[in-house]
C-alpha cells in the first residue's frame, strides 16, 4: 500500500527542510522525499498550497480512560486528536484510577491496543493515588511502558518526596512532568487573582501559586540532577524563573498551551466556564510574556492541556463548574492565528514546537519527515479560516473555550502510520 | 413614564450595574421617581404588568430583598410566586438551568433570582428567554441595592456627581459595594472604599476606587457613607479581628461622625448588626437613611421590572414583524 503526497510546502524542523516537495509513503513509512517523486501509488493526494507537517505530538492530554468514559475514551479523544492534525499524544494519569501501577499501565495499553486511532503514549503517577504520599514504582513501571511520570492536576507538595521522585526518574531515565502549583497558594481559587477575580466576585488564583511552585521544582530538578518539564507555563513570572533556570544549564523544559497566549482573563467577563481552567487565564501582560518565552526558546512546547468535561460538569454554577478546556481540534489553528503572522514563530519554529520537540523531550522516534520515519504527517491549509462551531467538534466532551472564534489554518488530512486517519 | 428623553431599554435581564450604560441607569432611576410617587398615594397600584407572572426565585434566605420585590411586583399589578431553595439541596436538586427552564415553562415571564454562586444570574439569563433579575449573586453585584442606595442619594442631594461616598466594610465579600461602585463612578461620583486590608479585593482600584484603610480618613469628606453588613461567621473571616476589635477600629459612632461633615448620610442595606458595624444611635439617628432606603427600593425595583418586561414585549413583537 503506497501513498503519496504531491507539491505540497513540506516543512520539517528536524530536517531543516522548507520546500515544495513529494513524499512517498509505504509500509506506514517515509519511504522517500523528493521533486517529483515518479512513483505508482495507490493513494495520490494533492497537496498543492498546503502545508505538509510531521503530526503533531501533544504530550498534555487528559482522555479519562479508564473511569471517566462519559468525558472521553482513548477512541473518542484520539478521533479528535486526527481531526486536529496530532498523530501522537501523551495521556496523563489523573484517571480512575490513577496510572500508578503495573496492573492498571497494562489496562490502559490493552485498551489503546484495541481502540485507539493515533499513537498513544503513557504517563504513570508519581506517587500512588496521586497523593503525593507514596512513590510509584518507577522502574517498574518504565518496564511496562510508560514514557513519563507526573501527578498532574496535583503537585507533590513534600520536598523531599519529589526531590526523591527526581532522582529516582534520573536514575531510570524517565520524564518527570511538573504540574507547579501550590495548593495551599491557589486554595479555592476560581479565576486568576487580580481585578478579574474582584470584578466577578470569585476567589482568585494567584501567579504566586504558579511561580513559587516552578521555583521550586526547578530548583529540586537542578538538585537532583533529572530531566523535568514544567507543564502549562501560564504566567510571565514562571517564563522568567524558567529562562534563567536555562541560562544556568539546568535541564529543564517547558510547555504552555494555547490558551494561555491567545485568551485573557478579560474573556471571563460573562462567567463562560469554558473558560474555567487550571491555571487560570491570565492577563494581558503574561500573553505577551508567554508570546515572548516561545519567541526566545524559554517555552519548548505547545500542548493543548486536553481537558473533556461532561456538560453536566460545565454548564452549572461557575464555582461548581469543573477546570479545564478541550484543545486537541484547534491547538494548531489558534496557534498558527496566534503565533504566525504577528513575527512570534516561523512556521519552522511552530512546527518544532508542536512536534519534534516534544518527541525529543519524551524520547520518542516521532517528529520529522526523515526517511524510513513513522509517517505520521498532517497537511494544512494554512489560510483557509473557519469557525469554531460547538456541533463540529468530535471529542466526546464540548467544552472548548474556543467556541465561536473565528481560526486561521485549518488541518485538511492528517496520515497516521501511512493511513489516512482524518480528511476535511 | 419619562418626560426628558426617548427612553432605549433594549436589556432583557437586569445581571448587574456593570453591564449598564449611565443612560440606562438614569431611566431607571427616573422611572422609579414617578414610581416612588405612587408608592405616597392612597391607591398605590399600577397596571403595568398585568397579566405577568413574577417568580421569586431565593437559593438564600433574604426576607427582606424578596418582599421587597414582592410588593413592587404587586403594585405593578403582577402575579407573584416565591419559590426558596435551600442550598442543602442544591447538590441533589435539579440545576439552576432545569429550575429556570421549568419556570420558563411555567410562562412566568420574570424571574427574580437570589444565589450564593458570583456568575449565577447571568448563567440563567443566558439559559432561558424570560427575564432574568439578579436579585444578588454571590460576591459579584446586587444591582436593586446599588440603584436604590443611588437613588436614595440623588433624592437627598439633588445629584450624584462630584459626591463623595464611602463604602465601609466587607468590601471583598461585597455585592453591593460592586453594584454601588459600578453604579455611582458611570456617573462621576467619588468613591472610597474602607475596610481593613484583608476586606479589600485585588485591584478594586482599577474600579475606579480610592482605597483606604482608615475609617476616619473615609469620613472626612464624605457626603454619604454606606455601611455594609458584618459576616464574622464566614469562613474567610478566620484571619479576621474580633467583632469587638473590628467596632473599635471601624463602627460608625456618633463620635466618629461627629469629625465627618454635619449632614452625611448614613446608608446601609440592611439587615444591621447593631453594634457591629454600626451604634444604634447612628442607625436610629438623624443623619441615618435606613428606613427611606426600605421604602425607595420598591420603587426601583417597580422600574426595574417595567422596563425588563418592556424589553420581552418588544422582542416579541420583533419576532411576530419579522
Ligand atoms: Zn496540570
Amino acid at each position: 500500500m503506497k501513498l503519496l503526497i504531491k507539491n505540497g510546502r513540506v516543512i520539517d524542523p528536524a530536517n531543516k527542510i522548507d520546500d515544495n516537495l513529494d513524499i512517498l509513503i509505504e509500509g506506514g513509512k517515509i519511504s522517500k522525499t523528493g521533486k517529483s517523486v515518479d512513483a505508482k501509488a495507490e493513494t495520490v493526494i494533492d497537496a498543492s498550497g498546503k502545508i505538509v507537517m510531521p503530526g503533531i505530538i501533544d504530550m498534555h492530554v487528559h482522555l479519562r480512560e479508564p473511569g471517566r468514559e462519559d468525558k472521553e475514551t482513548v477512541f473518542s479523544g484520539t478521533m479528535a486528536a486526527a481531526k486536529g492534525g496530532v498523530t501522537s499524544v501523551l495521556c496523563m494519569p489523573n484517571t480512575l484510577p490513577s496510572l500508578d501501577s503495573a496492573e492498571i499501565i497494562n489496562t490502559m495499553k490493552a485498551i489503546i491496543k484495541n481502540t485507539a486511532n493515533v499513537d498513544v503514549f503513557i504517563c504513570g503517577a508519581i506517587t500512588i493515588k496521586r497523593q503525593g504520599k507514596e512513590l510509584v514504582n518507577i522502574g517498574g513501571l518504565k518496564k511496562d511502558g510508560i514514557i513519563a511520570i507526573s501527578d498532574d492536576g496535583a503537585s507533590v507538595d513534600s520536598d523531599e518526596l519529589m526531590l526523591k521522585a527526581l532522582k529516582e526518574a534520573k536514575k531510570e531515565k524517565i520524564l518527570v512532568i511538573c504540574h507547579s502549583e501550590d495548593k495551599a497558594l491557589s486554595g479555592k481559587g476560581l479565576v486568576n487573582r487580580g481585578f478579574t477575580s474582584t470584578r466577578l466576585g470569585l476567589r482568585g488564583i494567584s501567579k504566586e501559586s504558579e511561580y513559587k511552585r516552578v521555583g521550586r521544582d526547578i530548583k529540586l530538578a537542578e538538585e537532583s540532577g533529572a530531566a523535568a518539564h514544567i507543564a502549562h507555563v501560564s504566567c510571565a513570572e514562571s517564563v522568567e524563573i524558567i529562562r534563567k533556570a536555562k541560562k544556568k544549564g539546568i535541564k529543564v523544559t517547558a510547555e504552555t498551551a494555547p490558551h494561555y497566549f491567545s485568551l485573557s482573563e478579560g474573556d471571563l467577563l460573562d462567567y463562560n466556564t469554558n473558560m474555567k481552567i487550571n491555571p487560570p487565564l491570565r492577563a494581558k501582560d503574561d500573553i505577551l510574556a508567554i508570546k515572548q518565552g516561545l519567541k526566545d526558546g524559554t517555552i519548548d512546547i505547545i500542548a493543548s492541556d486536553h481537558a473533556p468535561h461532561t456538560e453536566n460538569e460545565k454548564e452549572i454554577e461557575f464555582e461548581h463548574a469543573e477546570f479545564g478546556t478541550i484543545g486537541l481540534e484547534t491547538e494548531l489553528a489558534v496557534s498558527i492565528t496566534e503565533l504566525i503572522g504577528s513575527g512570534i514563530l516561523t512556521w519552522q519554529e511552530l512546527i518544532r514546537k508542536m512536534s519534534l520537540n516534544p518527541a525529543m523531550v519524551l524520547g520518542i522516534d516521532k517528529g520529522t519527515l526523515g526517511v524510513n520515519k513513522d509517517a505520521d504527517i498532517a497537511i494544512v491549509s494554512p489560510d483557509k479560516e473557519w469557525i469554531v462551531d460547538k456541533a463540529g467538534l468530535v471529542s466526546k466532551s464540548k467544552n472548548s473555550a474556543f467556541i465561536g472564534r473565528k481560526l486561521k489554518g485549518a488541518v485538511e488530512c492528517t496520515i497516521y502510520r501511512g493511513k489516512v486517519v482524518y480528511k476535511a | 413614564m419619562t418626560k426628558k428623553k426617548t427612553a432605549k431599554w433594549v436589556h432583557k435581564d437586569l445581571l448587574g450595574l456593570e453591564y449598564l450604560s449611565k443612560e440606562d441607569i438614569e431611566l431607571l432611576l427616573d422611572t422609579a421617581g414617578s414610581f416612588r410617587e405612587i408608592l405616597d398615594r392612597k391607591i398605590k397600584k399600577v397596571p403595568a404588568l398585568r397579566g405577568k407572572t413574577v417568580v421569586n426565585l431565593f437559593y438564600e434566605p433574604s426576607t427582606r430583598t424578596r418582599v421587597s420585590f414582592e410588593v413592587a411586583a404587586k403594585r405593578l399589578s403582577a402575579d407573584v410566586i416565591n419559590i426558596a431553595v435551600e442550598s442543602s439541596s442544591v447538590k441533589k436538586g435539579e440545576t439552576l438551568n432545569d429550575t429556570g427552564r421549568n419556570i420558563e415553562a411555567l410562562k412566568a415571564d420574570i424571574i427574580v433570582v437570589r444565589h450564593n454562586c458570583s456568575g449565577a444570574a447571568a448563567m440563567l439569563g443566558r439559559n432561558v428567554d424570560i427575564s432574568v433579575i439578579n436579585a444578588g449573586d454571590g460576591w459579584h453585584e446586587h444591582p436593586t441595592q446599588g440603584l436604590l442606595d443611588m437613588f436614595t442619594l440623588r433624592k437627598k442631594l439633588g445629584k450624584l456627581e462630584g459626591l463623595n461616598v464611602s463604602i465601609v466594610g466587607d468590601i471583598a465579600h461585597s455585592r453591593v459595594a460592586r453594584s454601588n461602585i459600578w453604579g455611582l463612578t458611570k456617573f462621576g461620583a467619588k468613591v472610597t472604599v474602607c475596610a481593613p486590608k484583608l476586606l479589600i479585593p485585588p485591584e478594586i482600584d482599577k474600579m475606579g476606587v480610592r482605597v483606604t484603610n482608615n475609617i476616619d480618613e473615609a469620613l472626612a469628606e464624605a457626603d454619604a457613607i454606606n455601611v455594609l453588613r458584618m459576616q464574622f461567621e464566614r469562613d474567610d473571616m478566620k484571619a479576621f479581628p474580633t467583632q469587638l476589635e473590628y467596632f473599635k477600629n471601624f463602627g460608625i459612632t456618633e463620635d466618629r461622625l461627629k469629625k465627618a461633615k454635619k449632614d452625611i448620610i448614613v446608608m446601609h442595606p440592611g439587615p444591621i448588626n447593631r453594634g457591629v458595624e454600626i451604634s444604634s444611635q447612628v442607625a436610629d439617628g438623624a443623619n441615618s437613611v435606613i428606613l427611606e432606603q426600605v421604602t425607595n427600593g420598591i420603587a426601583v425595583r417597580m422600574a426595574v421590572l417595567f422596563w425588563v418586561s418592556q424589553a420581552r414585549d418588544k422582542d416579541k413583537k420583533d419576532e411576530i414583524t419579522h
